[in-house]
């Protein structure tokens, strides 16, 4: 485990990604508790402030702290993306695998089914299934794990697939161990790291597709810190005070490229040959 | 294949739209209609008849290109998406033509001088490209060259044959927002595919052979290393047609994603079908096309 760390950290990507989503996590955990002030205290005398050192990120459109917001806001943003993704994975892993396994004809089925889902846009799908279940956080977070079920399906099937005709697993055959040691001890590792990297790069796009739902009215509501309903709302006030609109996006792209960097640093370390 | 994946397509469209909590006759005659005329209304537009029937009645009327007729304005659905559709393909082509001209050679460069400055700087534009969803990207977009500096407009759109700069300037913002995260995903495809290329026994074949790099690089390995990007490309635009529909909502493009939204939030359902319908057909078109192109391109691959 050391090791792995060590290899994880070397890598420019790796290290930079591990520092943000470490940051990132922290601001989940500690954000509430050290946010300054309240992050739906309204002051009508404070509104459009610059940053100071009363309000470290200025003030919003209706006098709240953006700072405080941000903190307490990352729960809601971070965690339900984390949450959607983990879901949605292990909905398409379970489909993969189950197509990989049983092959043939099932196989085909499955994955041409598969493909016809992929045909409607995730956003659109979200969309739809959303507007289903009516909007709510919770409904928002369905939807993204329905949604990104299909791709991982297709990535776990194909992992497994291959993964299947390694030498080192037919090897195992040949010295007669039996199917759960050989599942167990020589497949799951191997299909587990590349899904474990692909996951990681899709909590920046389910982060992503959630604040694009709230803009849409769909996901969090107001007077939810969520960053993207954040952004969605500064929308209208922006030509007054650009930083309720900027510090919002910039919480957004911290996440979202620490994650696309921890995706790459654990793919290179996880994959030493290369 | 494609008439397969429409089929599923056409069954998921079609549940999700009869468990949406919304009852089309009510809609049509309002909350104070009476029961009697209620029915009425139910029985001439058969919405009493069991679900697998409505489902095949509104398959074979798709079949036959009438995709229905739209609740909120009563004016048959097919015209109008067709229209929308294609001033969203004007907006997607010109994304992706863009996204083709800068793409490919930031790939490349970053592919030749690897671990190079040139190779950081490449990668650092696709790692900022990838961290803002498209309704940041559009809004800064709009504050910074709109609002600050006044070089385009900020929304709106107007037909290209009405008045071809005018139409320009108000795709201009458009199609860089719905660019730039494609353009992030498609160089790194590009310069990855390169890379893995260039370390090939053919490319140290033909340079021993006395081939000079540039040489080898067009003749030899851009061949191969931009074959798989046809196939990128086109599973992209899976992407690209969910960034369409939230840029045209910021724009005020009136094309096909525009009038999905207004449909999901009015509780149209002839609308919601045809629109998610049309969506998938457009991505399942791309697809069959790049498979074909790549199989006439390689003639490794035979498809039977």
């Amino acid at each position: 485990m050391t090791e792995f760390m060590k290899r994880l950290l070397k890598t420019p990507q790796g290290a930079i990604g591990t520092f943000l989503v470490v940051l990132v996590l922290a601001i989940v955990v500690f954000g509430p508790m050290v946010a300054p002030y309240d992050p739906e205290k309204l002051s009508p005398l404070a509104r459009y402030k610059g940053p100071s050192m009363m309000y470290w990120l200025g003030t919003d459109q209706y006098g709240r702290d953006i700072f405080s917001r941000l903190l307490i806001g990352a729960r809601a943003t971070v965690v339900m993306a984390v949450l959607a993704t983990i879901a949605g994975t292990l909905i398409g892993a379970l489909i993969g695998t189950a197509s990989a396994f049983l092959g043939g004809r099932a196989d085909e089925l499955i994955m041409r089914t598969i493909d016809a889902v992929m045909s409607i846009p995730s956003l659109l799908f979200a969309l739809l299934v959303v507007n289903l279940l009516g909007s709510s956080t919770v409904n928002a977070l369905v939807a993204v794990a329905i949604a990104f079920a299909p791709g991982m399906a297709r990535i776990t099937r194909s992992v497994a697939l291959s993964v299947r005709k390694q030498d080192y697993v037919n090897a195992a055959i040949a010295r007669g161990e039996s199917s759960a040691y050989i599942i167990r001890r020589e497949m799951l590792p191997n299909v587990i790291a590349p899904i474990i990297v692909e996951m990681t790069i899709r909590v920046s796009f389910a982060v992503m597709l959630f604040a694009t739902l709230s803009f849409l009215g769909l996901g969090a509501q107001p007077p939810a810190a969520e960053w993207g309903l954040m952004v969605s709302e500064a929308r209208r006030y922006m030509h007054l005070s650009a930083g309720i609109l900027i510090w919002p996006s910039v919480a957004i792209a911290i996440v979202a490229v620490g994650f696309n960097l921890l995706g790459d640093g654990l793919r290179d370390a996880l994959n030493p040959r290369t | 294949m494609i008439v397969y994946t429409l089929l599923v397509v056409s069954l998921i469209v079609f549940a999700i739209t009869q468990i949406l909590p919304a009852d089309a006759a009510v809609m049509m005659l309002g909350e104070n209609a009476t029961p009697e005329a209620l029915d009425a209304l139910r029985q001439t537009m058969g919405l009493d008849a069991p679900i697998w029937q409505q489902y095949a009645t509104w398959l074979w009327h798709v079949v036959q290109g009438d995709l229905g007729t739209s609740l909120r304005t009563g004016q048959p659905v097919g015209p109008a998406m067709f229209e929308a559709l294609g001033r969203s393909l004007l907006l997607a082509f010109l994304s992706i033509g863009l996204m083709l001209i800068l793409a490919i050679p930031l790939g490349i460069i970053a592919a030749i001088r690897r671990g190079k400055i040139a190779d950081m700087v490449v990668s650092l534009i696709s790692y900022a490209g990838v961290a803002l969803p498209e309704f940041v990207t559009a809004t800064i977009a709009v504050l910074l060259f709109a609002d600050w500096m006044k070089w385009l407009p900020p929304t709106g759109y107007v037909p290209l044959t009405d008045n071809f700069l005018d139409g320009i300037s108000h795709l201009v913002l458009p199609v860089c927002v719905i660019s730039i995260i494609l353009i992030a995903h498609v160089s790194r495809m590009v310069r990855s595919e390169l890379v893995d290329v260039l370390h090939t026994d053919y490319i140290r074949a033909a340079r021993l052979k006395g081939m000079s790099r540039g040489h080898v690089l067009r003749r030899h390995a851009l061949r191969n290393a931009l074959l798989p990007t046809i196939t990128i490309v086109a599973l992209d635009v899976g992407y690209l047609l969910g960034g369409v529909i939230v840029v045209e909502e910021i724009f005020a493009i009136p094309g096909i994603g525009r009038q999905l939204i207004v449909a999901i939030q009015a509780r149209d359902l002839p609308a919601i079908q045809a629109g998610v319908l049309i969506m998938a057909a457009t991505y399942s078109i791309v697809n069959f096309i790049a498979d074909i192109l790549y199989a006439w391109l390689d003639k490794r691959i035979q498809y039977d």
